[in-house]
């Protein structure tokens, strides 16, 4: 019989075959989503396996949930993609690649790729996370992409620390932002282009790095090629793709994408009453703490007795100390066995052995960070949909 | 049939796989497929919206209540904030088609 995990791979040749016979691929190439409004296809891009079709111009792709439970490195042709503007570098020669460092700094660099993989080194495993990742199931539902869980993934990142290309450069005294521009960009001149910043302090943080291997290959095309920006413990809408300019500014940069978009209420937890306005905000910053169940999936119907769950859990960076899980609908807890820690920005994987009786259950995670936040048992809500960390739940039938 | 299809994959997957690694990359998408559903004043919705992104920006939007006012305050946006050029004359066409389409 088909389980899941193998009819994604199965649509995969379906998908190839699609201009052979598209009448039979169209049939099995749809998911539906678990929320309103939630049927997608299954496309096959070039570099990607089948993955679920959010958009085509510019592209996004979600990663069906079944591939956490493979592992805590997402694959590359797994990993998910997110675009803000429909012109993309499609045709960018590696060789002609020219990285630009400029503002105020004593000595502008332009640097090659060749030029950055010469220098020393780094790797660190970190999941990028997009910022609507679950935007689907936000209720009041709001506008932007329609997320499941799967605008998530963890890899390990090769590549150099933007510290080093910044002191190459020498920042000046008096700079206060560094800006990132990539060479994707809007159609019309009309529309801002994707700009991102950080504060001068993060950006020198030693962690902040510019990412050219990604689980021991080339980034793919769709995740950046040939460098990107790594924000560890940040949402993905810092980690700027096909990356070519890097300005250091003395002001606090005010485009588009940092001063209006992006951004969440500054009050407690970044949360406000579902359906208002917040009176004030600020970028949107940190992942919230999030941990899921992936050996099992929402509605399966399993056998009473033994079974080992397991499933991952990330923060923004402080690490997770402990991961719980509940088979009776939250009202008692057990913690979980975490798997090996390969950082403090990686999925943490995490397995218990748990008995379940015959009847209808709620099988409840919840994590625990190193610095002691944890994740609600209802919903927070903000007008962007960000941020969703609720304590899951999968249901299940067990005879 | 089923051979044919089955001989054709590695053929398919080296051509994509070697296309990504020359120079320069030359990155190929699917074609496009998604379409905007039937409705009044469809030309002037293909014209005005599909210049900067495809018809499942809209398809995968999920149902409001209050339709009018969600599309009216997208289409807003789209001229306020991403600067999309549309004739006033088809701000209240285009609204309309969404509320009564999607």
């Amino acid at each position: 019989m088909f389980d899941r995990r193998d009819l994604l791979k199965g649509a995969g040749l379906t998908a190839i075959a699609a201009t052979l016979n598209s009448t039979k691929a169209l049939a099995l190439d749809t998911v539906t989503l678990p929320f309103a409004n939630g049927e997608r296809p299954l496309v096959k891009y070039p570099q990607k396996r089948p993955m679920i079709g959010l958009t085509s111009r510019p592209p996004q792709l979600e990663t069906p949930f079944a591939i956490f439970n493979d592992g805590p490195i997402t694959p590359n042709n797994a990993f998910f993609v997110r675009y803000h503007l429909s012109d993309l570098p499609y045709n960018l020669d590696p060789d002609k690649f020219t990285l630009e460092v400029k503002g105020k700094v004593d000595k502008p660099l332009k640097l090659s790729l060749k030029d950055i993989r010469k220098m020393k080194a780094t790797e660190i495993v970190a999941v990028n996370q997009c910022s609507g990742n679950s935007r689907g199931f936000v209720e009041p539902r709001v506008a932007g992409g329609q997320l499941a869980n799967g605008a998530m993934g963890n890899a390990r990142w090769r590549g150099v620390p933007l510290k080093a290309v910044l002191e190459m450069a020498g920042v000046q005294s008096g700079a206060r932002q560094v800006t990132f521009n990539g060479m994707d960009g809007p159609v019309s001149d009309k529309t801002p282009d994707f700009v991102k910043a950080l504060d001068i302090d993060h950006a020198t943080d030693g962690e902040v790095m510019l990412a050219y291997g990604m689980n021991g290959e080339d980034l793919p095309f769709l995740n950046g090629f040939p460098l990107r920006l790594i924000v560890p413990g940040y949402y993905g809408t810092y980690w700027v793709k096909h990356l070519n300019e890097i300005t250091v500014i003395d002001n606090v940069y005010d485009g588009f994408w940092m001063k209006s978009a992006y951004r969440i209420p500054d009050t407690p937890n970044n949360a406000i009453e579902p359906g208002t306005a917040p009176k004030a905000t600020i970028p949107i910053n940190r992942f919230t703490i999030r941990s899921f169940i992936t050996s099992v999936p929402d509605g399966a119907k399993l056998k009473a007795g033994a079974v080992t769950l397991r499933g991952i859990a990330f923060d923004g960076g402080k690490g997770i100390k402990e991961v719980q899980v509940s088979t009776d609908g939250g009202k008692t807890w057990v913690s979980a066995k975490l798997g090996k820690d390969l950082g403090k920005y990686s999925f943490r994987e995490w397995k218990l052995p748990v008995k379940l009786a015959a009847g209808t259950l709620e099988l409840k995670v919840r994590a625990t960070g190193n610095g002691g936040e944890t994740q609600p048992d209802s919903p927070r809500w903000n007008p962007a949909g960000y941020l969703r960390n609720v304590v899951e739940t999968v249901r299940v039938t067990v005879a | 049939m089923q051979r044919t299809v089955l001989l054709a994959i590695p053929l398919a997957l080296a051509a994509a796989v070697g296309a990504a690694l020359a120079a320069p990359v030359n990155y190929k998408t699917p074609d496009e497929v998604a379409v905007f559903k039937p409705g009044p004043n469809l030309e002037v919705v293909q014209g005005n919206c599909s210049a900067c992104h495809s018809a499942d920006y809209i398809a995968t939007q999920p149902p409001m209540k209050d339709k009018k006012g969600f599309w009216q305050a997208e289409v807003t946006k789209m001229i306020k904030v991403y600067g999309a050029p549309i004739d006033d004359a088809d701000v209240g066409k285009i609204v309309d088609y969404l509320a009564a389409t999607y």
